[in-house]
């Protein structure tokens, strides 16, 4: 199954008649988290930002995705992941992030986010890891000092776009960064929880 | 704005007023009123969760791993910006005005990779000092860079000696982009505009740069971006001839 995705990212990325040089792209998002830094002078009112423009980004782009994938309901969560790191992820940014469905340790190592611990206990199939090899969007960053004291995730836009995409067809999720390279982890990681499954219902407004 | 700033182009990531005092001391306002990123703290690149963050000197200066995404993602991302920057403007021309800032931090670090690139590739790597041989590189050179094509047109203003013109049939990053009615003297390509700036005070041929709307009947998306060069390149160029 998850072959079968990849095949349908891949022939989505190479039939995508316009593409745009990842530099242009790197150094525009980059522009654009400067800006809010100096807008807002609070590393977790970034993030906050970074979140919604990527919420607001993920609930047109999921259009796009689903008019030219022609990819229809997923079986379960699991099948969520595949299709959102190998069709998702691959058609719009030309890379391809691992997907982990093993349930991950309970206590988050000290220095990382600490996770949402809510009453909804992560089991199997409810979650799933995207791990990065590559990030277009931090292709050129160093993160200095003071952002990483104050704890951006430089690129999480990438974690609203999935909870916006994912929203519309009616999946209510969390999607979260507990690793990034950027900032001395091993690893780039964005973790994604199912809340619940949503009623078809005119989406209320995020502002 | 109530807090003093560094000129508002600089990526200086470290002007927010929790900084610390020793922080603040370390820059003041009128010390990085330069255009260039200056990192917030000196010391290197390491620490912070424990691990060896990466450096970008270490990356292949050529050749990025990724070298295209969509262009749909680059819309999207453009659209963002757009509306987030409309809504803490008040007019057309304060919207303008931070678009061009935005894709002035773009311009400075373009010119910055060309050079490097050049340096790398060439055996006599050449700097323009004059304005037209420089100008035509922007015209190809910058544009293939960030466009992935050269520029169409460039032209001189037959009014003003110190006008040139760059034209662009369809811009890239307005293909999507309709503007509304009320609107109209709206050219989001004032992004373009700062990078062109950047890279033309990068070179030392300061100038001020804006972005219009010249549409035809065939190339309806047409957009020509206004070079008002200083005196003083103008100046310097007479001396030179």
């Amino acid at each position: 199954m998850s072959k079968q995705y990849k095949g349908i990212g891949e022939d989505l990325w190479k039939s995508r008649p316009e593409k745009v040089n990842a530099e242009l792209f790197a150094l525009t998002y980059g522009a654009l988290v400067v800006q809010l830094i100096q807008d807002y002078e609070d590393y977790t009112e970034v993030n906050k930002q970074l979140d919604k423009m990527g919420y607001n980004i993920g609930t047109r782009l999921i259009e796009d995705f689903l008019a030219k994938s022609g990819i229809g309901r997923c079986a379960d969560f699991r099948e969520v992941g595949e299709v959102v790191a190998k069709v998702g992820f691959k058609s719009f940014l030309n890379i391809t992030p691992t997907v982990n469905h093993a349930v991950p340790p309970p206590p988050p190592s000290p220095g990382q986010r600490p996770a949402s611990t809510g009453p909804m206990q992560a089991s199997a199939g409810s979650s799933f890891s995207l791990i990065f090899d590559e990030n277009p969007l931090a292709e050129f960053v160093e993160l200095p000092e003071e952002a990483l004291e104050g704890g951006l995730w430089f690129s999480n836009v990438l974690c609203g776009v999935i909870r916006g995409a994912l929203e519309m067809v009616q999946m209510q999720v969390t999607a979260e960064f507990v690793s990034d390279v950027l900032r001395g982890d091993e690893t780039t990681e964005i973790r994604v929880k199912m809340i619940k499954y949503l009623d078809e219902e005119v989406p209320p407004a995020d502002d | 704005m109530s807090y003093t700033q560094p000129h508002s182009r600089v990526s200086v990531l470290s002007n927010s007023s929790t900084t610390s005092s020793a922080e603040g001391g370390h820059f003041s306002p009128a010390a990085s009123t330069t255009r260039f990123s200056i990192p917030s703290t000196p010391g290197l690149p390491t620490r912070a969760s424990g691990g060896v963050r990466p450096n970008i000197y270490d990356r292949n200066l050529t050749k990025t791993r990724i070298p295209e995404v969509s262009g749909a993602a680059f819309t999207f991302l453009f659209s963002e910006i757009v509306q987030y920057t409309q809504k803490r403007v008040s007019g057309i021309n304060d919207l303008e005005r931070r678009l061009n800032t935005l894709g002035y931090r773009i311009g400075t670090r373009v010119l910055e990779l060309m050079v490097w690139r050049a340096e790398n590739q060439s055996k006599a790597p050449k700097r323009e000092i004059r304005f037209l041989p420089a100008l035509m590189s922007i015209h190809t050179q910058v544009w293939r860079a960030v466009f992935g094509k050269p520029a169409d047109a460039i032209e001189k203003s037959v009014e003003n000696a110190d006008e040139y013109m760059i034209i662009d049939n369809d811009p890239l990053i307005e293909r999507y982009i309709s503007v509304p009615k009320d609107m109209s003297q709206l050219s989001c390509s004032s992004f373009t505009a700062g990078i062109v700036e950047a890279v033309l005070d990068g070179l030392g041929f300061p100038a001020r740069v804006t972005a219009h709307n010249t549409p035809t009947a065939q190339l309806p998306s047409r957009t020509t971006i206004l070079i008002k060069l200083e005196k003083s390149v103008l100046e310097r160029e007479e001396v030179l001839k």
